[in-house]
């Protein structure tokens, strides 16, 4: 699987957040995507998914299903974690799961891989900023999709659950995934390669 | 589970819930309905005149009352983003909030009806009419509320907007709602009940479409 960008253009709001961008990913790699504030990483990354139009160029995913679009085999972890606060733990990753699936998955594994199995019955406005960032990554160990979007997912995430996010990481990419991650500090994957943005000024 | 179906249990769940909008609209409900008979004082002739009228207009403002918050908290929390990503068709993940929030919020407005009808003087064969016409019409009023809705998910305080996008359009169900419920009106039950029916229809195929299109021009 390769997913590759040709001429990338993207317009919000009546103004140029990047042009002229390629790039290409392919199974087992991971991009990290770099650049100062507004430089455009999260809208590359919602482009991607198809939550902003492609204003020129062209988005290319081989190897994938044909029947599928892109956001539909990809995870896209957002700044916000679509959690909500009056459901339980284990209702919010089982609703995901149902909505993101085609399956009902057992949602138990999941929430052991990012240590939240002891609080599946607390409502979910109880938990810390960290443990809510735990459990929307608990969504892409429930359903598996080969493309990972992920946006600052170390955000709020203390040492040990990004050690957590990492081991996470590099099973999905042993299992043939692709990651994309939008990040200041780096993800802690050493074969990552960057993409630079707002280097070049129009 | 599919994704229809997890959607319409999280939904139910989440308005049954503290802080969700089931109770609100149905204690709105019976709170208005209740006040109108110590307005008008106790003149049982008039009251049974204007009762299906007012029960319909309290069933109307009622079930656009959490109708607000029905994309607006999906929007907030970034929900929106991945169900917009899904792979279930917006128009049918639209519908079945809409449906979620009907069964929530429609349905205890028809069973309490026949409660709050005592109040305003109506005799057995009025309450049976007037339940029947909320049934069949009060989709029609979430249906249509649901464009609304998604024109005012990104706006802050979309209520008011909401209320006055949504009430005009509503005109039509109300009057063939409240002229079928008015048995002892000038018209037969049979012409404005039919076309109370052709409205719900109506608007049960026109309400997804349009809120999907406005959801999806929004969130660009």
């Amino acid at each position: 699987m390769r997913l590759s960008a040709v001429d990338l253009a993207c317009h919000r709001g009546g103004r140029d957040v990047f042009a002229g961008l390629s790039f290409a990913v392919a199974s087992g790699e991971v991009l990290t995507v770099t650049g100062r504030n507004g430089a455009g990483k999260s809208s590359l990354l919602r482009t991607i998914v198809g939550l902003v139009r492609v204003a020129q160029g062209k988005l290319i995913l081989e190897g994938g299903d044909p029947e599928l679009t892109i956001a539909e085999q990809a995870h896209y972890l957002g700044h916000l974690d679509a959690l909500k606060p009056s459901l339980t733990v284990a209702e919010n990753l089982r609703f995901w799961a149902g909505f993101l699936g085609s399956r009902a998955p057992d949602i138990h594994p999941a929430l052991a891989a990012v240590d939240l199995d002891e609080l599946a019955d607390l409502p979910a406005a109880y938990l810390s900023a960290g443990q809510r960032r735990r459990l929307s990554i608990a969504r892409l160990v429930a359903v598996k999709r080969p493309i990972w979007l992920l946006d600052e997912p170390t955000s709020t995430l203390d040492a040990s659950a990004q050690e957590r996010l990492v081991g996470l990481m590099r099973a999905h990419l042993t299992t043939g995934g692709l990651i994309m991650a939008a990040t200041h500090g780096g993800i802690g994957l050493e074969t990552a390669r960057e993409l630079r943005l707002g280097e070049v000024k129009p | 589970m599919t994704p229809l179906a997890a959607i319409l249990v999280r939904d139910m769940r989440i308005a049954i819930r503290v802080g969700g909008g089931a109770l609100m609209g149905v204690l709105f409900f019976l709170v208005v309905v209740t006040l109108i008979p110590f307005a008008v004082g106790p003149n049982l002739p008039l009251l049974k005149q204007i009762g299906p009228a007012i029960l319909w207009l309290a069933a109307l403002l009622a079930s656009l009352l959490a109708l607000d918050r029905l994309f607006a908290a999906d929007h907030e929390d970034g929900s929106l983003d991945l169900i917009l990503t899904g792979r279930a068709p917006l128009e049918l993940v639209v519908a079945t909030k809409g449906l979620a929030h009907w069964l929530t919020t429609g349905l205890p407005l028809i069973v309490a009806a026949p409660l709050v009808g005592l109040l305003l003087n109506l005799d057995a064969p009025a309450e049976m009419t007037l339940v029947l016409t909320l049934f069949v019409g009060t989709p029609a009023l979430t249906f249509i509320g649901l464009i609304g809705a998604a024109i005012a998910v990104t706006l802050r305080r979309g209520g008011l907007l909401l209320a006055v996008i949504v009430l005009p359009l509503t005109v039509p169900v109300l009057i063939f709602g409240v002229a079928a419920a008015n048995t002892a009106g000038p018209m037969p039950f049979g012409t404005p009940f039919t076309i109370l029916c052709a409205l719900t229809l109506a608007s049960l195929v026109v309400g997804p479409f349009a809120a999907a299109a406005a959801l999806r021009q929004e969130m660009e």
